[in-house]
């Protein structure tokens, strides 16, 4: 029957069988609950926002008339319900950019004629990429990076990710010469390479880029003529020095060259609002071809014109907007400090990080050998003995063993306590001695170890499985 | 702007920049009068009626009495709030549990209760149009094709095509036989397709269909059934018009003839449905895929990461579709609104002598103005289509955007205005037919031809170069398009 269906349902380019994603499933068996299930998995290796809910249902109780699809007392359900452009509401786009200008200190000024809506940034980049690139083509990204990336630019595009390999070396910083090797990497490898895809603040480090990244970067892509798409989701999550530089902000420079329309910057409600149900993606552009046909691909993942227009009063609500911007990132900064400072007192270090919902945490030094089956083994023994769910930098594309991004704003402070407790705990046995040995437990089951052994054999090789397109 | 660096480079892919979207058709033109002039019963009662929007607008009250007795639906108001963190969290790919079971219970009831849907084989889309392009994606591959019979809605063309790279094949149906998908047209269309060397990959149907506004009988299904069991081919049915039937006969699902036949291969059989046309909720994005094949389940789910739909709406949608005294109300109040809408249409057209074909469901009208061809070109229908715009005043879809095999047809939506609109629509028609025609109770064949010859006395130039209207083959770029499905 696999032979009835497309090369695309078939292959495993989705990269569901990824680590990062099997730890969730594990977490899905055994997940920790503070009452029913203290003994649970602590799930660390799911990048979400849930520190300031409260201002949002607080907002609602003060603005109930939105609530029943009303404006000004008239209800306004007939009129969204058949709202289906896919322009966007304008309400909406203007309350969205306006939003977007506001996290980046108004130093940009965004035009609501220039965005797209898409449902979710994971059909903002997969729409984007559709229009950059297609099979043969190569879209180079700094290691390491978010899981998904794989899923959502290579899957259905036919598109290919050659890695800029960053290291720790530097702080994982990108610089000339990685960049000049990934080029030549894709070009050893027949592919055309249409960009550079940068996440920033990156996922998983929780790093913003340096100036000098940033100019490293324009200066790249204005002579190898490529495209530069900036992810900027985690753009409100930035909590301390140094302070935040769009792409936007460096691309104003460039305004009358050839590069403005060359520059494009993927959005999201999922990480600063902590929406991630509501499927708010956004792409915005100069370009205008691109606006144009990411606009009519938007048709096939619109957001809910039930959520533009929910969004479109929260968002226009400068009060709350800029108390919002404020608080979450004091709330983050201090759940951020918690991980770390526990983190360090078991002896654990981790990447200087301002941003993020996430620490990219050094674990090298609690590894066997320096390998990734070191690295797995360390993972198994955390999800199954320690019961934390967190990602391995493997399955972030690490070019280094020994990394882990551990989440840390998806949970309550008690929670994140009792995490940082197993993690000394578990220290202190490694330091011990009292090793545990993984095959005598066999917590892992042998089919998932072979997933995952085949899913690190192929990465490793950066190869596809024959019969994958 | 250039889609090529100054070295020659291209910059963009060849999906962005060619016509895969398919808003070049001339189906679209039509938008454009209308956004220019848009009627308004009191501030522009001599504007242009939209009647190329299937949409269903008649029971909008019913919704909002319901949405009033149910706040707690909604995460927003007091009652619903505490459960906005969750919901607003939720962003599994499997779907809200409750959502699913709610969606499968809708199905179930608009088929009479004749058949039951699995809540687990509920795959999310971003509307019916992801639904279409992501079962594409999960059974064709680039260069594949897929059968579909003519007419039909003209976004598959994009749906099915434009990034998936699969092709659409036509199966012939003709007036004749009320455009009957017959054994012979699809075998055909077969044959046609092997000796160009073209991987079929399935059939798709719509049933009820667009623009015919009809059902599908049992022994067509069956018939459809069968060949695609022979051939080892996909059958796609897009059932998004299931609860628009309005009269007899009765609404027969594909799920109801699965179940006839042991030794039909379930594997290769998915519905595509939606609760934009049924329920009037295009805004929603609202887009299921219903697979009996498991791996079409698990790619699906995959795949539907790029247009899930928004927690908010599932979880709004799901209380709304559990309640089951409403839903049996609003089906019933709902059909019996469409039958009302169709027979005032039906009547007042048959009146001044235009005549449809006979449908029971759709939210629109299969209209026949063959008769008032000059001749049976796809030119002349256009050229009719351009007075209906500019003269008549009405935005109208001509048979030619849907693939229709022959000229003459049009579809006519009829759902998306109020009762006041209907009598200006209607009567603009028939002061049209009169001032061109002759008295009403003329026999029906000379009328028409006199309407025809007094057609070609008209201007025909001036129509042409209108400019409300652009050429469909006018180089210069168009986007009227502000629908995503008509």
């Amino acid at each position: 029957m696999r032979l009835m269906l497309s090369g695309k349902a078939t292959c495993n380019s989705h990269g569901q069988d990824s680590s990062y994603f099997l730890g969730w499933e594990e977490y899905e068996k055994n997940p920790y609950d503070q009452t029913r299930n203290p003994q649970g998995i602590i799930q660390m290796g799911l990048a979400e926002n849930q520190l300031s809910f409260d201002l949002l249902e607080s907002w609602l109780s003060e603005n109930q008339d939105i609530a029943g699809f009303k404006r000004n007392g008239k209800s306004i359900f007939r009129e969204l319900a058949l709202f289906q452009d896919y322009h966007g509401l304008p309400e909406f786009k203007k309350a969205l950019v306006q939003f977007m200008e506001e996290i980046r200190g108004n130093k940009v000024s965004f035009d609501p004629n220039k965005i797209v809506l898409t449902a979710g940034a994971t059909s903002a980049n997969e729409t984007l990429i559709f229009c950059l690139a297609e099979k043969g083509d190569a879209i180079l990204i700094p290691t390491p990076y978010y899981p998904g990336f794989d899923r959502d630019l290579k899957w259905r595009t036919g598109a290919e990710i050659v890695p800029i390999h960053c290291t720790s070396s530097n702080g994982f910083k990108i610089t000339a010469r990685a960049l000049e090797r990934a080029y030549q990497e894709a070009q050893n490898r027949n592919l055309k390479v249409k960009g550079v895809l940068v996440t920033n603040p990156s996922n998983p480090l929780g790093t913003t880029m340096t100036q000098a990244e940033l100019d490293l970067l324009m200066d790249f892509i204005i002579e190898k003529q490529i495209h530069l798409v900036s992810d900027e989701i985690y753009s409100g999550t930035v909590f301390s020095s140094p302070n935040y530089t769009s792409i936007m902000e460096v691309l104003s420079k460039y305004e009358k060259a050839e590069v403005w329309d060359r520059v494009h910057v993927v959005y999201s409600l999922s990480k600063d609002l902590g929406l991630p149900g509501f499927r708010v993606g956004a792409i915005y552009s100069n370009n205008d071809s691109i606006v144009a046909a990411a606009t009519k691909m938007s048709s096939f993942g619109l957001v809910s014109s039930q959520t533009q227009y929910f969004l479109s009063a929260l968002l226009s609500d400068k009060k709350f907007t800029k108390n919002y911007i404020s608080e979450n990132k004091k709330r983050l900064k201090k759940r951020h400090a918690s991980l770390v400072s526990g983190l360090q007192n078991a002896g654990i270090s981790c990447l200087e990080s301002n941003a993020g919902l996430f620490s990219w945490v050094d674990m090298r030094h609690l590894l066997k050998s320096n390998t990734f089956k070191a690295e797995m083994e360390l993972w198994e023994k955390i999800v199954y003995d320690v019961k934390l769910n967190i990602s391995p930098g493997l399955s972030c594309h690490c070019s280094e063993p020994g990394w882990f991004r551990v989440c840390f704003a998806n949970m309550t402070e008690e929670t994140l306590e009792i995490a940082i407790q197993r993690i000394k705990a578990f220290v202190e046995s490694v330091s011990r001695g009292h090793d545990k040995a993984i095959g005598g437990k066999k917590c892992l089951n042998i089919n998932l170890r072979k997933k995952f052994s085949k899913w690190v054999f192929r990465l490793s090789f950066h190869d596809r499985e024959a019969g994958e397109r | 702007m250039s889609y090529v660096s100054s070295n020659r480079k291209p910059l963009l892919s060849r999906k962005a920049t060619n016509d895969g979207h398919a808003e070049k058709s001339p189906y679209f033109d039509g938008w454009k009068a209308y956004d220019k002039d848009p009627f308004n019963p009191t501030q522009n009662p001599s504007g242009v009626i939209q009647m190329g929007l299937a949409e269903h607008q008649l029971c909008f009250d019913l919704v909002q009495e319901w949405l009033v007795s149910n706040p707690e639906a909604s995460i927003c108001t007091k009652k619903g709030v505490d459960k906005f963190r969750d919901i607003a969290l939720f962003q599994d790919y499997h779907g809200l549990p409750a959502f699913r079971n709610a969606v499968a219970k809708f199905m179930g009831r608009v088929r009479g209760d004749k058949v039951k849907f699995d809540p687990d084989r509920i795959v999310m889309s971003g509307g019916a149009t992801g639904a279409h392009e992501m079962i594409t994606f999960c059974l064709a591959d680039p260069g594949d094709a897929f059968l579909v019979p003519t007419p039909y809605y003209a976004g598959f063309d994009r749906d099915l095509c434009w990034r998936t790279e699969a092709r659409l094949l036509p199966v012939v149906c003709h007036s004749s036989n009320n455009f009957k998908v017959t054994r012979k047209a699809l075998e055909e269309a077969y044959a046609k397709a092997v000796e160009a060397n073209i991987s079929v990959k399935g059939l798709l149907l719509t049933n009820p269909s667009n623009p015919l506004g009809t059902i599908l009988d049992r022994d067509t299904l069956r018939e459809a059934m069968s060949f695609i069991n022979e051939k080892n081919i996909h059958l796609i049915c897009d059932e998004i018009y299931a609860a628009t039937v309005f009269r007899q006969p009765d609404f027969i699902s594909i799920a109801e003839i699965i179940e006839e036949d042991q030794e039909y291969n379930r594997n290769l059989v998915h519905i595509i449905y939606s609760l934009s046309k049924d329920m009037g909720f295009p805004g929603f994005r609202v887009g299921i895929v219903y697979s009996y094949n498991d791996a079409v389940v698990e790619c699906g789910r995959k795949m539907s990461s790029f247009g899930l739909v928004s927690s908010q709406t599932q979880y709004l949608i799901a209380s709304m579709l559990s309640d089951d005294q409403f839903i049996g109300k609003f089906l019933l109040e709902s059909a019996g609104r469409l039958a009302t809408r169709h027979n005032d249409f039906t009547d007042g057209l048959c009146q001044v002598g235009i005549k449809c074909l006979n449908g029971n469901a759709g939210l629109f009208l299969w209209m026949d103005l063959r008769g008032l061809l000059m001749d049976s070109t796809v030119e002349a229908e256009t050229a009719l289509w351009r007075v209906i715009i500019n003269d008549v005043k009405l935005n109208v879809s001509p048979g030619s955007s849907f693939h229709c095999s022959e000229p003459g047809w049009f579809r006519v939506c009829i759902a998306n205005m109020n009762e006041e609109t209907t009598k200006v629509a209607l009567a603009r028609i028939r002061e049209f037919v009169l001032r061109n025609g002759n008295k009403p109770n003329r026999k029906e064949k000379c009328w028409q031809s006199d309407l025809r010859l007094r057609l070609s006395f008209r201007r025909i130039d001036d129509v042409l170069r209108s400019p409300c209207i652009m050429s469909p083959h006018s180089p210069i770029p168009q986007s009227p398009l502000v629908r995503t499905r008509t």
